[in-house]
């Protein structure tokens, strides 16, 4: 019955995620630690292992899975995580393409660009918050932000150096 | 009678093309797949121009699930139907949900050990850091304006703050942000 949980969390967050995978982190957070199935801490954890690995970050559903109930609970997160979503994409992309000069569509996109922003932020408050429980994780997080938005350094690179610091300097 | 229409114009690409694109894509994509995907799509293969591309992004943007594979379903599908979807959308998430696993394996396993815990508590702070950094590149446009600058406040003050629940946050905020958006644009 863990798997059928599993299903149906995912393919629930999979249709609430407006903006992308990110603005639903809190939520996911807060469902999997209400069902004990992950601390908060082993959340922002295992959210760093998803950075770490190519592909979108959606992958957080990919570990959760496989935490919660091994290969098949890795595979049906997954499954669910992308399943809702895309086919309702499918679904509608026919009619977006019809109306993209229709008055309606401008205002709907225009309309949900500012609530993405707000969750995705939100989100972002809310890693910040489980990761960063020590001034020196803060200057790791804070650091990492402004040399992705100044430089040109691979993302990969900034986690690796994240993962060096937290060896070296907390251990 | 023979001479039927030929199904397959050049444009209408093969599942094994839509596997094989969007496998690239998966595999390069680090903190965000998307500059990658466009790399491929719109300057090496040339399926798409610029602006189709934007447009189709507009599409996965404004609806739910993770875009990026909302946008590899929508783009096979509009090749080869449900079968080019799956074909798209397995090409990006093969490489990547293997890996993924393989990674999170090693965490069950050596997870607690201690210089692994360090190590994942500043590999944590790393990537709480790089999502605020693509949360500000989101965010930025709509910073700008006086109304898009409140529906932003509104949702974060909501989810944040508030605390309530993913689809009470959309469906206080989405009217509010309707009707400001229909006055702004004629």
């Amino acid at each position: 019955m863990i798997l059928l949980a599993i299903v149906l969390l995912f393919a629930e967050l999979s249709l609430l995620a407006i903006g992308g995978v990110a603005s639903t982190l809190p939520a996911m957070a807060r469902a999997v630690v209400a069902r004990h199935w992950l601390t908060a801490p082993q959340f922002a954890a295992l959210f760093g292992v998803a950075q770490a690995s190519p592909g979108p970050n959606m992958l957080i559903s990919t570990l959760i899975g496989l935490h919660v109930a091994g290969l098949p609970g890795a595979l049906l997160a997954t499954l669910a995580m992308v399943g809702p979503s895309s086919t309702l994409t499918v679904l509608v992309s026919g009619l977006w393409h019809r109306f993209r000069e229709a008055r309606w569509r401008r205002i709907v996109q225009a309309a949900i660009t500012p609530i993405t922003g707000g969750m995705v932020l939100a989100a972002a408050a809310f890693l910040l918050r489980t990761a960063d429980h020590d001034w020196r994780l803060m200057i790791v997080s804070g650091s990492v932000t402004i040399l992705t938005l100044r430089t040109r350094i691979h993302p990969l690179l900034l986690l690796a150096g994240g993962a060096v610091i937290g060896v070296a300097g907390l251990a | 009678m023979v001479d039927v229409a030929p199904q397959a114009s050049p444009d209408r690409l093969s599942r094994s093309a839509l596997f094989n694109g969007f496998f690239i894509a998966g595999l390069s994509g680090f903190g965000g797949v998307l500059p990658f995907a466009r790399r491929i799509i719109v300057e090496r293969k040339r399926w798409l121009t610029d602006a189709e591309f934007a447009d189709l992004f507009s599409l996965c943007q404004f609806l739910p699930g993770p875009n990026i594979v909302n946008l590899a379903a929508a783009f096979g599908a509009r090749h080869r139907g449900a079968s080019g979807a799956l074909a798209a959308m397995g090409g990006l998430l093969a490489a990547p949900v293997t890996i993924v696993i393989l990674l999170g394996l090693l965490f069950e396993r050596y997870g607690r050990l201690p210089d692994v815990h360090h190590g994942l508590e500043g590999l944590a702070a790393a990537a709480a850091g790089l999502i605020l950094a693509t949360a500000l590149k989101i965010a930025a446009p709509s910073l700008r304006g006086p109304t898009t600058l409140a529906v932003v406040i509104l949702a974060f003050t909501l989810f944040a703050v508030l605390h309530l629940r993913l689809p009470i946050v959309i469906a206080l905020s989405l009217p509010v942000s309707l009707v400001l958006a229909a006055r702004r644009i004629r």
